[in-house]
């Protein structure tokens, strides 16, 4: 899933500025479930900018609506109405909420509540941690489903750097080296085999190295365009 | 010593590129690198006056990219000054900061420039250095620069596959080799990788723990890795107790053994037990003098240990900061004066 972290208030209070009709809007799905802006988040942190608005004495309306998910057209129609009454819409969605949230209305000012981190899961209770950097050509065959262009601090293809010490990466004692990761599996697996084989340089067309990126899927398209 | 067969189409005169240090390899000498650290600061007499301390004394010198991530000249810039004043470059080429458009470019620009010896580097991660906010680049890796180099050389194209237009450049490619970092069983089989990727020489991280790395060279015999590339043993002349028990606890992949740690003490022993208030300026710097002498002792004791181990072809000394070591290190061993090798290279068994 998408992972994200609440900005802090006082950096919201700037980006709210002198507005005064203020709607914050959570989403119901990856930031619902790391606990960063979800239909409880939202709620908080429309009262803390009430509470703020308050002691600052500047009498800011602050309401909090949250949908499914701020990523489809059809949930943010459901909230058109309070969207247009507002100022200013805080998105407490990750990058592609704000964005969708923009897109789809053209004339409301949106800003982000959020700052998106990554694409990663719980590693535990209160844990999040990266897993995917969404290269586009997926490599985990070849490193027993361990991902050295996320995990790596260096992206390597090719075996550790000499900094994994103690199964850390050198960068910070609290990563992992995945190259130790990997190697045990494939250790524990029996195919290191597969780790003496040079990777050759990857192509990062398929990246953001590329250029943005879309697909489309003609089969699915309601209405193909005419050629 | 081993020579290396070298297909006749890759050839120049006989040799990969010519450089010193593949001649003085190849003739089956031992040979000696230093490494000078470029300024930060575009201050072109100092590259100068360290060239000068080195020159004579070593085959080759290698010139860092940035290390540790600190922007300093470049290794390409400084190569060239060092070039100017009589001593042979090798270039230090890290992933970090360059692309492999950049990388390319910048290697046809110093084999321009007269370098001839190359050293392919992953390079340390920018969050130690001194612009920790920048963007990284690790287009590639150090094993598939070795590869991308190689076959500019042997093969005349660009890593895109599209052919030289005119001529290409010709290193001696090296690689460096981390024998005892985690995980220690891969690191004889990363060291084969990059053999096969086309290293031509490996210089070590700093041995200061010689069973250790006698151990890693039974398994780099027994993969028969010294046959196919030289393998020159890093090592560093300590300073003091202090910077030894520092790279014991602290850098990662150098084993530093208590004999050594306690070797360098006993040479600060006539002043040991006196806290820093207690100590004049004049005794600080006779207890540094002393454990410096210790420190060049103790790398003159390690070069020959490691000349002994088989498959060693070489020593890269890094002095860093303190190339005014490298001098009675090199005379320290009999290794100095350095070969001169103007001759072809001796036949290979293929050849003979």
């Amino acid at each position: 899933m998408i992972t994200a972290e609440q900005k802090p208030l006082a950096e919201l209070k700037t980006l709210i500025g002198d507005a005064n009709k203020v709607l914050v809007v959570g989403c119901g799905t990856c930031v619902t479930v790391c606990f960063a802006g979800g239909s409880r988040e939202a709620a908080i942190v429309a009262a803390s900018l009430r509470m703020a608005s308050k002691l600052d004495g500047n009498g800011k309306q602050v309401t909090d609506v949250t949908v499914q998910r701020q990523c489809e057209w059809e949930y943010l129609d459901q909230i058109a109405e309070e969207v247009q009454q507002a100022d200013i819409v805080l998105s407490l969605g990750c990058g592609i909420g704000v964005q969708a949230i923009a897109e789809h209305f053209p004339k409301t000012w949106v800003v982000p509540g959020l700052n998106t981190t990554f694409l990663g899961l719980p590693s535990e209770q209160g844990v999040w941690v990266e897993r995917c950097a969404a290269c586009g050509d997926c490599i985990l065959g070849l490193t027993g489903g361990i991902c050295p262009i996320a995990r790596c601090s260096k992206s390597l293809l090719n075996g550790p750097c000499g900094g994994s010490e103690d199964g850390h990466c050198e960068i910070n004692p609290e990563i992992d080296c995945a190259w130790q990761l990997i190697y045990d599996r494939m250790s524990s697996m029996g195919k290191l085999h597969l780790l003496y084989e040079i990777q050759p340089p990857k192509n990062w067309r398929t990246s953001r190295d590329g250029g943005p990126r879309k697909i489309v899927r003609k089969d699915l398209r309601l209405a193909p365009e005419e050629e | 010593m081993t020579s290396l067969a070298i297909p006749e189409e890759h050839r120049t005169n006989g040799y990969l590129s010519g450089s010193n240090l593949e001649r003085v390899l190849r003739a089956g000498h031992f040979a000696v690198t230093g490494e000078l650290g470029p300024p930060q600061s575009a201050d072109a007499n100092l590259i100068r006056k360290k060239a000068t301390l080195l020159r004579g004394y070593v085959d080759a010198v290698n010139i860092t990219d940035n290390q540790t991530a600190i922007v300093r000249m470049s290794s390409i810039g400084a190569g060239a000054l060092v070039i100017q004043e009589g001593l042979e470059p090798v270039i230090q080429m890290t992933c970090r900061d360059r692309n492999r458009l950049a990388i390319q470019s910048d290697l046809l620009g110093a084999y321009a420039l007269g370098a001839r010896n190359l050293l392919c580097l992953t390079g340390d991660h920018q969050t130690f250095g001194n612009h920790p906010d920048a963007k990284n680049v690790f287009d590639m890796d150090s094993i598939q620069l070795v590869k991308m180099v190689t076959e500019m050389r042997d093969m005349h194209t660009f890593q895109s596959g599209e052919a030289f237009k005119g001529p290409e450049p010709r290193f001696f490619i090296g690689a460096a080799a981390a024998p005892f970092a985690d995980p220690v069983d891969f690191r004889p089989y990363r060291l084969a990788k990059k053999v096969k990727a086309g290293a031509n020489f490996i210089q070590t991280q700093l041995v200061y723990d010689i069973p250790a790395f006698a151990r890693f060279m039974e398994k780099v015999l027994e993969l028969g890795l010294h046959r196919q590339t030289y393998i020159l043993a890093g090592v560093g002349p300590l300073k003091s107790p202090g910077m030894a028990r520092y790279m014991k606890k602290s850098v990662p992949g150098i084993l530093v053994p208590d004999e050594l740690i306690e070797q360098m003490e006993a040479a600060g022993a006539p002043w040991a037990g006196k806290s820093k208030d207690e100590l004049t300026k004049e005794d600080k710097k006779a207890r540094s003098e002393a454990w410096q002498a210790e420190g060049i002792k103790v790398c003159i004791q390690l070069i020959q240990k490691l000349r002994k181990i088989e498959g060693v072809a070489g020593v890269h000394i890094m002095a860093i900061e303190w190339e005014e070591a490298v001098k009675p290190i090199v005379e320290g061993t009999g290794l100095y004066p350095r070969p001169v090798v103007e001759t072809s290279p001796v036949p290979t068994a293929q050849e003979a």
